[in-house]
């Protein structure tokens, strides 16, 4: 394996899948960051999860490590676990990440861009959930 | 549908051939097309009953899912039953937008996977792949019968079609019906809770639809 682990924020807003992206990036503090790569939306631009989008983010993040695949609601979800299932639709080692969606991207980025593996990413992005809040 | 027996032969076994009765590649792609006709036609009433309790895009995610299965299966005939299912199920995950999709595409190709490669299939073993299929789309979204979900109108028609093709229709409809009283555990429509019951689930009726266009295409 060589290179950083890939994120892929899936999002049945493209606003939503971007602006994550964006607030990932700035919180993961300076030096290069590893690809994180939206995935929102349809491709017409509405509300909704698109196959299409999610393999071409995850394409363009797969550095040969795995890519980490953080998703919010429902046909997100499946859409993921769906494409994972066809066996061949998505990079070797990409892994639908249980995790909630904006803490565990910025966890995710921040593990991914200091060399961590994929279990790394996983486990540092699913403790995100163990951070309470009130 | 008629059965004709097969001529059997005093010494033994019949020959191997083709089985009187079977469904062919040509019978899976007329089920299909039919399945799209019933879903453009009925696209308005599902997205009604998606705005009751959903997001109000049923009936327009599953006519444009459909339309591409068609497009898909015209333009490049797959050569046995299992290809078209497994065909069709990855255009409806990569075109329908929402939780149908990936639902319904599991379910297809599940289903399709499970009759393998032969080219034609006996009803009894589509009942068996069907019942296949629908458990893999049990195991993708975690509900079960009683949820209000399409799982309530497709695990008594997978039983029934081991009856007939007429039995699978019955017991899709009667499941979607049965969804009204429910009250969803599953998807958007539970966080309405209560407010969920009183309406029939959408994905429930959907799959009314294509069990009922299983039993046109085969009189």
């Amino acid at each position: 394996m060589s290179g950083r682990v890939g994120i892929v924020l899936v999002s049945h807003s493209a606003s939503v899948a971007g602006a994550v992206a964006e607030l990932a990036r700035g919180l993961s503090g300076g030096g290069p960051s590893a690809p994180i790569l939206p995935a929102g939306g349809t491709p017409d631009g509405g509300l909704g999860t698109s196959a299409e989008l999610i393999a071409k983010a995850a394409d363009a993040a797969d550095e040969g490590a795995g890519v980490a695949l953080l998703v919010d609601l429902g046909s997100a979800v499946l859409t993921v676990k769906a494409l994972l299932a066809e066996g061949d639709e998505l990079p070797e080692g990409a892994r639908l990440i249980d995790a909630p969606f904006v803490e565990g991207a910025v966890a995710a980025l921040v593990t991914a861009s200091a060399g961590g593996d994929l279990d790394a990413v996983e486990a540092a992005a699913a403790e995100a959930y163990a951070y309470r809040k009130a | 549908m008629t059965e004709p027996t097969t001529p059997g032969t005093p010494e033994g076994p019949p020959a191997p051939g083709p089985v009187p009765g079977a469904l062919d590649t040509a019978f899976f792609v007329r089920w299909l097309s039919a399945a799209a006709a019933a879903v453009d036609r009925e696209a308005d009433r599902l997205t009604e009953l998606d705005s009751a309790i959903g997001d109000a895009d049923h009936g327009a995610n599953m006519r444009r899912g459909f339309a591409a299965v068609t497009a898909v299966l015209e333009k490049e005939p797959p050569p046995t039953p299992g290809a078209v299912l497994r065909a069709a199920g990855r255009q409806l995950i990569s075109t329908v937008g929402g939780a149908s999709g990936p639902l319904y595409g599991t379910l297809l190709r599940r289903t399709g996977k499970a009759l393998g490669d032969e080219a034609a299939v006996s009803r009894e073993r589509l009942a068996e792949a069907l019942a296949a299929g629908v458990a893999a789309v049990s195991g993708l979204g975690g509900a079960r019968p009683g949820d209000k979900t399409m799982l309530d109108a497709l695990v008594p028609a997978a039983e029934a079609l081991g009856e007939s093709f007429d039995a699978a229709r019955e017991a899709a409809e009667r499941g979607a019906l049965a969804t009204v009283p429910l009250r969803a555990r599953k998807g958007r429509a539970s966080y309405l809770g209560e407010r969920s019951v009183g309406h029939q689930d959408p994905g429930a009726t959907s799959s009314a639809l294509l069990v009922a266009a299983l039993a046109e295409v085969s009189r």
